[in-house]
């Protein structure tokens, strides 16, 4: 897999067009907005997505994500702004005539055609062939492992095989862009952890670029090589799966992926190190921060609940220790959620793997114990 | 099953029994043997024998049914048309004006529209024949195909639309290779309707129907004012059996298409 789209181990595979400067994008938004009346559903917006990018439009519902992708679609077109495709402004250009394919929320298959016949349907608007057409709905079936049911309704199949066949009839006329619209939200879970890993198959195998609108962090974090968090209509960040989590650059950002514990203090700055003072009674936490941040400023403070490790004594290497008294445990099998209230009124949550049988554990309700976390293992927000 | 009480028992009874007395008079009627409408003279099927040498009714009969299926035609693929503009056109200018106008014949009384057209017709065409009056039955009847479509087409799942036209298909190519065929079983609906309601009108085609033109209602209603024969209540039997064959058949087919399609998707799940 000399050209695979993931990061691996060698750094000069690595995908990342986007941190080259000379990457053409194959989607440019350009100061985009639209506006439903008095609603702006996408407020002057300007971003670039690269080809071969698996890209996650990520936010709550009304956040202007599904608005976002309907423009790039052709079923809404901007109030102020440009949207370009391989360089060209696609905005006049009606659905029908745009190299875009979309995979539709509810599938929207044809209920009247044969699973064959639905994934025909664009190819028979290309004007191709009888020959192509049946090779090409051919290599759709067997991409999608739907041959042996071709001649079904779509009515006589499952919701995975349906789902299946919607992918098969976007990508059948080998779209430039292929959009994804909560493409997998009407699935269970297991099912749905199972078409991500084939979605991103599909999408190394077929080179084509991916948007996908969800509001299922777990399911963007999984696919995507960038995510672009949204809200309001704006994208708070636009960086890799890593990146907005380890690295978030709002409270807002923390707070939507993942669990986080969000500290408040006024900083004390020396050099890049930052020392935020919480509470009277309480020593300081100390990080290190890449931000300019002043002196005396109110910050946030962000920590991963599994970046700080629950134990009897403070652990000397790291430079955050905190004492506190354990109120709850969630107990999930392979890890233990413990909320741990500290003297100064904060209830903070830590994730420990649960490395030994339940009856060997260490802690139990009530005990006092150390919290400790390095000073690289959070991330100081100002906002 | 739930056992009945008293009170609605008896209001079902009398509910059926309002709808459908006069119907079964008219049945057992059209078996009487005597000459008299009104004194039962014993068990005959005579007036059958003698209504099919009337040339008269059935010369009528003929004329209803050319009129009543142009008429449904036309009014289908009209009316089909007008909703479809009416749901699917967004909010173009004047579009209150005119799903206001396209459902005002519904209650316009029959009286008024009679005589407008025929004022119309006079001017356009002078005289009056079978072409008139399929043009006044279309003007009623695509109204209520427009209803019928047009609450279709609000519960079509719009997406469906979209994604023809995201795989390339112009909107014409989207109505007639999605749209309608999803829509189908309701245009058809729609068709039935206006059939029946061109077949069974009596007050605009008797404004607009000229010499040659006479339909069936005309004829009944004309045969009648010189006194009610048994050939009538004959005629009338044979035309409620139709269109209780008609509706059975319909509902018959519709259901089994239900019910195969529920054992499919309970097959495939």
């Amino acid at each position: 897999m000399a050209q695979s789209p993931r990061p691996s181990s060698n750094p000069t595979n690595v995908f990342a067009p986007w941190n080259d400067p000379n990457a053409k994008p194959l989607i440019q938004f350009k100061n985009v907005t639209k506006r439903f009346g008095d609603f702006t559903a996408v407020d002057d917006l300007t971003i670039d997505i690269y080809e071969r990018e698996f890209f996650a439009l990520l936010g709550p519902s009304g956040c202007g994500k599904t608005t976002l992708m309907r423009m790039l679609a052709g079923f809404e077109s901007p109030t102020e702004g440009s949207i370009l495709l391989g360089g060209q402004d696609i905005v006049p250009v009606p659905p029908n005539k745009r190299p875009v394919n979309m995979m539709f929320q509810s599938y929207a298959l044809f209920p009247h055609l044969t699973v064959w016949d639905n994934i025909a349907f664009g190819l028979r608007r290309d004007g191709l062939g009888k020959d192509a057409i049946n090779d090409r709905v051919k290599e759709m079936l067997r991409l999608t492992r739907l041959d042996k049911f071709a001649k079904r309704k779509p009515h006589q199949i499952s919701g995975g095989q349906r789902q299946r066949v919607a992918l098969a009839r976007s990508l059948a006329k080998a779209p430039k862009l292929l959009l994804l619209d909560e493409p997998l939200g009407a699935l269970d879970k297991k099912l749905r952890n199972e078409t991500q890993f084939e979605l991103m198959d599909i999408q190394e195998k077929t080179g084509t670029t991916f948007v996908i609108v969800t509001h299922d962090q777990e399911e963007a974090m999984t696919v995507a090589s960038r995510v672009a968090v949204m809200d309001h209509g704006k994208m708070v960040q636009v960086d890799t799966p890593a990146g907005i989590y380890e690295a978030p650059n709002s409270v807002y950002v923390a707070d939507f992926i993942g669990d986080v514990n969000l500290i408040e203090g006024n900083a004390k700055v020396e050099g890049n190190t930052v020392t935020i003072h919480f509470a009277e009674c309480a020593a300081p936490i100390t990080a290190v921060c890449e931000r300019p941040i002043a002196d005396g400023q109110r910050v946030s403070y962000a920590i991963r609940p599994e970046k700080i490790s629950v134990n009897r004594e403070p652990l000397d290497d790291r430079a955050n220790h905190v004492k506190g008294k354990i109120e709850d445990i969630g107990y999930l099998g392979n890890v233990s959620t413990y909320h741990v209230r500290l003297p100064s009124g904060e209830l903070v949550s830590a994730l420990m793997t649960n490395s030994r049988r339940l009856a060997r554990r260490d802690f139990t309700w009530e005990d006092e114990v150390w919290l400790s976390w390095t000073d690289t293992a959070g991330v100081v927000l100002t906002e | 099953m739930k056992k009945l009480s008293w009170f609605n028992l008896t209001t079902l009874t009398l509910g059926f029994a309002f709808l459908y007395i006069p119907m079964i008079v008219l049945i057992v009627y059209s078996f009487n043997g005597g000459r008299l409408v009104t004194v039962w003279a014993g068990f005959s099927t005579k007036w059958y024998g003698t209504l099919f040498h009337n040339e008269a009714f059935l010369d009528a009969a003929w004329v209803t049914i050319r009129v009543a299926v142009a008429t449904a035609t036309l009014a289908t693929i009209l009316g089909t048309l007008a909703g479809y503009v009416l749901v699917r056109g967004g909010r173009f200018w004047g579009r209150t004006l005119f799903s206001g106008m396209a459902y005002a014949p519904l209650v316009m009384p029959d009286v008024i529209l009679g005589l407008s057209l025929l004022l119309l017709f006079k001017v356009m065409f002078g005289s009056m024949g079978m072409t008139t009056i399929i043009l006044a039955h279309t003007t009623f009847a695509m109204c209520y195909v427009s209803v019928v479509v047009s609450s279709r087409l609000l519960s079509f799942d719009k997406s469906l639309e979209e994604a023809a036209s995201d795989l390339g298909a112009t909107p014409f190519d989207t109505f007639m290779s999605v749209t309608l065929p999803i829509i189908f079983p309701a245009v058809l609906s729609g068709w039935l309707l206006a059939f029946t309601l061109s077949l069974d009108d009596l007050v605009i085609a008797s404004f607009v129907t000229g010499p040659g033109a006479t339909t069936l209602p005309i004829k009944i209603y004309s045969a009648v004012r010189l006194g009610v024969s048994p050939e009538i209540n004959a005629l009338s039997t044979i035309m409620i059996g139709i269109v209780t064959v008609g509706v059975l058949t319909a509902s018959l087919l519709n259901k089994r298409k239900v019910v195969q399609r529920l054992k499919d998707e309970k097959a495939a799940n």
